[in-house]
């Protein structure tokens, strides 16, 4: 598979910044201009949302988010007609991230057709399992080149993270605790050794780490054992409180990226 | 036909383990080990002993002679009401935590709705000295408060689900998140036969019980294991699963599922999954629920807090798909009227989620010498309030 994750994983790129943000959030049309900005910011992937009223996976900060884009009338129709503007002027990599639910209804082979079209590079869906990954959805994504990242978390056997690596065309996400969505303030020893861990396993696809990447520290030492890491809440959070979207959205991934 | 579960852990097209990667370790280590740790001798017999002396099982199956009349029929009531706690709720977690404890768990957790479930989980986890942590909506913590405290006096801490319509869907995510957050040490009880697979499974077969029991007591009875009829209340499923399940493979046996259409079914504010549903995924199993066209879960409405809940286990999904449940929808209206006709027939007040199996007989008509058999899944202490404020009667 060849596509813009691909590319940018290829090109060898180091301290790679993913950014999650809501679709719809903070308001039903922010959505392009947010990932414009983080574009310019320096962002290197940009992870966009489809809101769903039940995700368990996730924290209070991100199922606020999602309950406002709701809130605001956002649907998955609408993010992809967004995502195509995003095309007009964005080259990253976009990645949709949601739960399982609403792609089944969307239909998974003509939300895989659209989704490519529109300019998608690859799904996260937390909620699909491996198995029904690799009967259902793995031909129809191949025949587009949608990338599928799968997470895996610090209880994840070394065996099924090897499987997970043999299934995986882009990259994995490894969640960097046992924990839901959530910005955190820094990192404890366990969780440094589980990433120690990965790293030694000299994987087939790079890694980006996630959950609790809230600032320029917890992302440069996230870097320091994979290829990269990727952030949300502390992301949602600024967007929360800002009044100027756009500066705002391209000041954080500059942030970021900017050694300390 | 098959209606049980098959090895990938499926019922037809629904079922299976919709889980975040986090969950992973946890729901497999029980796929792997449950169905060895609870048929292995040692358990069973804590459990078979715990049921009778305990519990009091087995649970009378009573003919109700003055329904019977007023039906022209002869209906018999299977009465979980007189387990201890209330409900058959009991016959689940004393089962799931005995499973928990061979899993070297120390840490319980539970969702509840009408709170029924959390009395039952609070009340083990005190008989075992284990730590527990009750979900709870916030809606439902207001409409059913003598369950809440009831809760707290066995020693458990009930958290308030904030999240979306504030009722047991609702609790049911913050139990998951928390186990999420909690993976190693901790046990999620799941109080209904929903869930990923082998929740579905492993509940069905803990409340397997009360059809057991059902067929035996027939038998001896009227020396015949076999009723015309079997009717259960449908939330989740867990007290219909128990009812059907010695009785799925008998197709004569008409099984009879009834679920809360509330204020009507095409009112908006209704419970009725089959009625309104489709297939969709809901918290870690595909099953059918209802939904907005864009697979935004809709937010259900029933008077009884125990059945307010936007999906039906996997198992019913797939009873209902192949038809060989009939389901019902029962309104508000219905089952309150149900429930006072039987404390007024037969002295029992049946919990507001019992009742809308017994208003599903109306639906019916029955020949004079059928047997049919509807499950007294709990009693109505808890729902006072709510008939009194209903106030016909
Ligand atoms: C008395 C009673 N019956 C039925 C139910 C519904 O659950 P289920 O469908 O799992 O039996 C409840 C749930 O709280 C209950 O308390």
């Amino acid at each position: 598979m060849k596509n813009r994750i691909t590319d940018v994983f290829a090109s060898g790129k180091k301290n790679i910044l993913s950014v999650y943000y809501t679709a719809g959030f903070p308001t039903l049309n922010s959505t392009v201009a947010i990932a414009e900005a983080l574009e310019k910011g320096g962002a290197d992937i940009i992870e966009i949302g489809i809101p769903y009223s039940d995700p368990v996976a996730d924290g209070p900060t991100i199922q606020e988010s999602n309950k406002i884009a709701l809130d605001n009338g956002i649907n998955l129709p609408m993010i992809l007609e967004q995502v195509k503007t995003i095309r007009k002027t964005v080259k990253l990599p976009i990645i949709l991230m949601g739960y399982v639910n609403p792609v089944i209804q969307y239909g998974i082979e003509k939300f895989a057709k659209d989704a490519s079209a529109a300019g998608v590079d690859g799904v996260i869906l937390p909620d699909l399992p491996m198995d029904a990954f690799l009967e259902e959805y793995k031909p129809v994504f191949d025949a587009v080149n949608l990338s599928n990242t799968f997470l895996i978390s610090p209880t994840t056997s070394e065996e099924r993270i090897r499987r997970i690596d043999a299934v995986t065309e882009g990259f994995i996400y490894a969640v960097s605790a046992s924990s839901i969505t959530g910005a955190k303030a820094d990192f404890a020893g366990p969780q440094l050794q589980y990433f120690d861990k990965l790293k030694q396993m000299k994987l087939k696809n790079p890694f980006l780490i996630g959950f609790g990447i809230s600032n320029n520290a917890t992302f440069a030492t996230a870097s320091s054992y994979g290829a990269g890491a990727i952030v949300g809440s502390a992301f949602i959070n600024v967007l929360k409180a800002s009044t100027n979207i756009s500066a705002d959205a391209q000041a954080f991934a500059t942030s970021l990226k900017t050694k300390a | 036909m098959k209606y049980t579960v098959n090895e990938k852990g499926y019922y037809g097209k629904f079922g299976g383990a919709f889980i975040p990667e986090m969950l992973y370790p946890n729901v497999e280590e029980l796929r792997t080990r449950y169905l060895d740790i609870i048929y292995e001798a040692g358990f069973q017999k804590e459990f078979q002993k715990l049921l009778r002396d305990y519990v009091g099982r087995p649970t009378p199956l009573y003919l109700a002679k003055r329904l019977s009349e007023k039906y022209n029929t002869n209906i018999y009531l299977k009465r979980e009401d007189l387990c201890h706690t209330g409900a058959h709720k009991v016959n689940n977690t004393i089962g799931q935590i005995l499973l928990a404890r061979r899993l070297g768990k120390q840490k319980i957790i539970a969702e509840t709705g009408a709170g029924q479930h959390g009395v039952a989980t609070a009340t083990v986890c005190a008989l075992m000295g284990m730590e527990c942590v009750v979900y709870m909506g916030k809606i439902d913590m207001e409409r059913q408060r003598p369950n809440v405290e009831r809760m707290r006096i066995l020693g458990a801490t009930v958290v308030p689900a904030l999240s979306g319509s504030m009722t047991l869907k609702d609790a049911t995510n913050e139990a998951m998140r928390h186990w999420i957050n909690n993976p190693t040490d901790t046990h999620y009880i799941i109080g209904s036969v929903v869930g990923p697979h082998p929740y579905p499974d492993m509940v069905a077969r803990f409340q397997s019980v009360i059809s057991e029991e059902m067929k035996k007591q027939l038998q001896e009875e009227i020396g015949n294991p076999f009723p015309d009829y079997v009717f259960a209340c449908v939330g989740g499923g867990s007290n219909a699963a128990g009812a059907f399940y010695h009785f799925l493979n008998d197709e004569h046996v008409t099984l009879v599922a009834a679920e809360a259409a509330g204020h009507g079914v095409d009112s908006g504010e209704s419970a009725a999954t089959t009625a309104l549903g489709k297939p969709g995924v809901l918290h870690g199993s595909k099953t059918i629920l209802m939904q907005t066209d864009d697979g935004q879960v809709v937010e259900p409405y029933s008077i009884s807090a125990g059945l307010d809940y936007p999906g039906i286990g996997p198992q019913h999904a797939h009873l209902f798909d192949v038809g060989r449940a009939k389901f019902v929808s029962i309104t508000d209206e219905e089952a309150m009227n149900a429930g006072i006709e039987l404390s007024r027939s037969e002295g029992i007040i049946p919990a507001i989620e019992s009742a809308h199996a017994l208003a599903a007989m109306n639906k019916f008509t029955f020949e004079k010498d059928d047997v049919v058999v509807v499950n007294l899944s709990g009693r109505g202490d808890k729902d006072l309030e709510t008939y009194i404020r209903w106030g016909k009667y």
